[in-house]
């Protein structure tokens, strides 16, 4: 639609914006008309060369923006690519562990960094999603009122809290107040206040797109309000609320503030949540990030960073990927 | 046709009355889970603001310093003496300029994908910028300090040596992340915040807008200045400002970048200076937690982290809302 | 079974606006009796009220009494859940259930009520299928979407899906305003038969719709906008159309109206 309107309208000498021009042209010089109009006439006539321009320019930026957004990225990600390209291609990377490699020994696996990434994120995503999840559809389908806005204003405040506040308030209740120490579990909590807001909303978006005729239809046939809502309402937004799940999960995995606060590395594997050090791929690109001076721990480093990117762009992949194959069209 | 059997209506089915029973049962067990998920969301926000005041205020009533205005930083002790000015300015100042580099980008970009690009190519254009908001914030730290940092370099030298008289422009003698290059980095991580917003307000502009100003005779750019962008402006706004919000609480990226002042280094209004940044300076200092009142201190800078935060995307709200209810 | 429904002195409520005013009818059992009038007469709304799905928008609320035969529909121990079971409803735009299939879709309503056994299902679905006229049409494709049909078969599909849960009174909401005139032929001829095990109300905007399917025809009327709107007549289809006894009747039936 506003591809063949703007082609029509494309300025350059023979467009509608000339045919405007001779208009007004004669329109001046024919007809006697009241000085003001004949300056409304004039204006539109003179400047239509200045309009042509600016019309080119302003193309130009916007293509120019569009490149400018554009090169960060392919940089981005041809430096990482190219530099942990070798590191990832070596089988030891996706079965072992760094334990007994210094900072000045090549290679290394980053097995037990991935597993830490996917366990918390997975501790993350069961203790969020079902909040978040619950807490969309009473906004949608129960909340009405007072405490739905209270809810609805905290979910905004829980979105504004940066990662390194949500950290803190871990730290202060986890560590400050109940004494135990740091782990892996701490970090999950932090994340879950993360994740909570994204998903609640994402949810709430998907909710509010299932037709009200559905809830109607599955009504009339005396079917209770929360069958409807777990049997009609959920399957149908049920692609679009993976999607945000996914999305949201892909969100908090790249987090690292969280990690330098709460999860402190090791080069070990560890696969228990509630004890000890658990480590993550951010807190490996950190510890090798010290020594990048070093070839073999640079190499870890952005090693460890393709790996982390690989595992964030499959989620992304995947979540846009089921929300295609949505049953309620946006 | 007429002699097919109907399904006949039968008496109350004695099943559906137990359905109807069990049915209400579970009506109410359902929207009382969902209501103690949305009350869990009211306490967990209602803990942080208490927990992080707790454990602030003893720190700060032991305080030497003036908390606002001070830009030492020694919490440790008998006589701690903390302030948070430099972070305050760090913090801030960063954030400005990402704003400043990434909307006017993001708005053309958002402008690009909705209004320009060809049909094939706004669905992909729209996917690869949110590719940049997919790539983890630590990778963004990486590429800006091993890769970004050389290019962007000579051109803080080349300012400093021309517009050096400006007192924003004065040399430093800091070679590491200026508060100007993590504005810069800042900017493209928030750069697709900005334009997923924009577009999403954009591509709802009313189509009879659009060719109300087309028809006329106004040239595709004066369409957009017209009617486009006069429609999206409250919601570039509150991108603008969701975006910032992001920016004052990035950390990790920033920590990487940060270049740490010496205590009593003289006062600069130099955007080439260095500094610390409210989540970097708690992140770099994360092995001090030990000590409860050197948390505390921290704990005190996170509080003012997350008002700053806080009203900020209060703002965006309130925009958000505003516009609604013209357009409803 | 069809059951007749008694109505006295009902009016309806969103939050302090009153709708519908005063209403007291009698709607017989087996026939089918047609709601015309004007655009917010509160004859849509006032249909809601008789399986008390006007309850799902927040304020609404009614002050009278429906009788279904000796039950009281808004006796403090009825539940909604139940009225509605009873009383089924076909909506203006044909709303299938777009994750489930044709055969998932007329069996829902029993299926989501706990019946689980799978022959019962297949026996129901099929009948209610023969029921709309569409079995013969979507026999072979039972495990395809509902949402690939026709808006014709779709309304038909509702209406399988209605009548697979074995309701006493079927409403129905200009049933036919979304569709093209031969498939609202084909739910008109299915409306007819099926009044011969049905108690159906059903709301029309078009008077010769009203004229060809319904024994009995209930004019409402408002009186201004934001007024409550009002039952003016309720008698035999042929007498309000030819000898109506009153005149705003005669004015909306002749076109006079507005």
């Amino acid at each position: 639609m506003t591809m063949t309107a703007h082609d029509e309208t494309r300025p350059g000498g023979t467009g509608s914006g000339a045919r405007l021009g001779t208009t007004g042209g004669t329109g001046t010089s024919t007809t006697p008309t009241d000085p003001g109009r004949r300056d409304l006439i004039e204006s539109m006539d003179r400047p239509h060369r200045g309009r042509a321009i600016k019309d080119h320019v302003a193309r130009i930026v916007m293509w120019g923006s569009f490149v400018l957004a554009v090169v960060p990225l392919v940089w981005i990600l041809w430096t990482v690519a190219s530099n942990g390209f070798h590191m990832i291609t070596t089988s030891l990377w996706w079965t072992g562990n760094q334990r007994n490699i210094n900072t000045t020994d090549a290679g290394g696996g980053a097995r037990h960094a991935i597993e830490g990434t996917l366990i918390q994120a997975g501790a993350t995503a069961a203790i969020a999603v079902p909040i978040a999840i619950l807490t969309a559809i009473y906004l949608v389908e129960y909340g009405r009122g007072r405490l739905a806005r209270v809810i609805s204003f905290m979910v905004d405040i829980l979105s504004g809290v940066p990662s390194i506040v949500a950290a803190l308030f871990i730290y202060a209740v986890w560590v400050t107040t109940f004494g135990i120490d740091r782990n892996g579990f701490a970090v999950s909590l932090s994340l879950v206040l993360l994740m909570i807001p994204t998903v609640t909303r994402s949810t709430e978006e998907m909710l509010k797109l299932v037709p009200n005729e559905l809830r109607e239809a599955s009504y009339a046939l005396g079917v209770p309000k929360w069958v409807t809502i777990v049997r009609v309402v959920l399957p149908t937004a049920f692609s679009g609320i993976v999607t945000g799940v996914l999305l949201g999960l892909a969100r908090v995995m790249g987090e690292t503030a969280p990690l330098l606060i709460l999860g402190p590395y090791t080069k070990n594997f560890q696969r228990d949540l509630f004890n000890g050090n658990m480590p993550t791929l951010p807190t490996m690109i950190n510890e090798d990030r010290s020594d990048f001076a070093l070839s073999t721990a640079a190499e870890r480093m952005w090693g460890a960073a393709l790996t982390l990117i690989i595992l964030v762009l499959l989620l992304n992949l995947a979540g846009r990927f089921i929300a295609r194959r949505s049953a309620v069209a946006k | 046709m007429s002699t097919t059997s109907l399904p006949t209506p039968t008496g109350q089915p004695t099943e559906s009355r137990a359905a109807g029973r069990s049915g209400r049962a579970g009506d109410r067990l359902f929207s009382g889970a969902t209501t103690i998920s949305g009350i869990i969301v009211i306490g967990i926000v209602t803990l942080i603001g208490v927990f992080l005041i707790a454990q602030a205020i003893p720190a700060l009533l032991r305080n030497n310093a003036n908390f606002l205005t001070s830009r030492e930083w020694s919490p440790g002790g008998d006589h701690p003496r903390f302030g948070i000015l430099e972070f305050l300015w760090t913090t801030v100042t960063s954030s400005l300029i990402a704003m400043a580099l990434a909307v006017p980008v993001g708005v053309g970009v958002a402008l690009f994908i909705t209004q320009y690009a060809p049909r094939w190519l706004r669905r992909p254009a729209a996917n690869l910028v949110d590719l940049l908001a997919a790539v983890p914030s630590i990778v963004y730290g990486l590429w800006g300090l091993l890769t970004f940092r050389a290019v962007i370099r000579p051109f803080e030298q080349f300012l400093q040596q021309k517009f050096g008289w400006f007192p924003l422009f004065a040399p430093t003698p800091i070679s590491g992340g200026t508060i100007f290059f993590i504005g810069i980095v800042l900017a493209i991580m928030i750069l697709p915040i900005v334009t997923a917003l924009s577009r999403e307000v954009f591509d709802q502009t009313p189509a009879a807008h659009k060719e109300g100003a087309l028809a006329l005779g106004a040239t595709h750019w004066e369409m957009i200045r017209t009617s486009v962008l006069p429609f999206g402006k409250p919601g570039v706004i509150s991108a603008s400002m969701l975006a910032l919000g992001r920016a004052l609480g990035e950390t990790i990226a920033v920590t990487f970048l940060v270049s740490a002042l010496a205590g009593g280094t003289p006062w600069t209004w130099s955007l080439f200076n260095g500094g610390e940044t409210f989540a970097s300076k708690i992140a770099n200092n994360a092995a001090e937690f030990s000590n409860p009142n050197k948390t505390g201190a921290y704990i005190a800078a996170g509080l003012v982290l997350f008002v700053l935060t806080f009203v900020v995307n209060s703002i965006a709200r309130v925009v958000i809302e505003r516009r609604k209810a013209f357009s409803e | 079974m069809a059951k007749r429904i008694d109505v006295s002195d009902l009016n309806v409520y969103y939050g302090d606006f009153k709708a519908v005013e005063g209403v007291s009818m009698t709607v017989e059992p087996r026939s089918v009796t047609a709601f015309i009038g004007p655009s917010g007469c509160g004859k849509s709304t006032f249909l809601r009220t008789l399986n008390r799905m006007h309850e799902v928008t927040p304020g609404g609320r009614v002050e009278g009494k429906v009788m279904l035969d000796d039950q009281d529909l808004y006796a403090p121990s009825m539940d909604p859940v139940h009225v509605r079971r009873t009383v089924g409803m076909v909506f203006q735009r044909p709303n299938p259930f777009p994750t489930m299939s044709i055969f998932d879709n007329v069996a829902a309503g029993l299926r989501l009520n706990g019946v689980k056994s799978r022959s019962t299902l297949e026996g129901i679905v099929e009948k209610s299928l023969r029921g709309a006229n569409l079995w013969n049409e979507v026999k072979d494709r039972l495990n395809k979407p509902g949402a690939g049909l026709s808006g014709g078969q779709q309304q038909r599909l509702c209406i399988a899906r209605a009548i697979a849960v074995q309701p006493q009174v079927l409403l129905m909401d200009e049933p036919c305003s979304a569709l093209d005139p031969i498939s609202t032929l084909a739910i008109e001829e299915l409306i007819i038969r099926l009044k011969s095990e049905y108690t159906i109300v059903i709301v029309t905007h078009n008077m010769q719709q009203a004229a060809r399917v319904s024994d009995r025809t209930a004019f409402f009327n408002i009186k201004a906008t934001g007024e409550p709107g009002r039952l003016i007549e309720l008698d035999d289809t042929a007498k309000i159309f030819n000898n109506p006894s009153m005149k705003a009747t005669e004015d909306y039936i002749s076109g006079r109206f507005g």
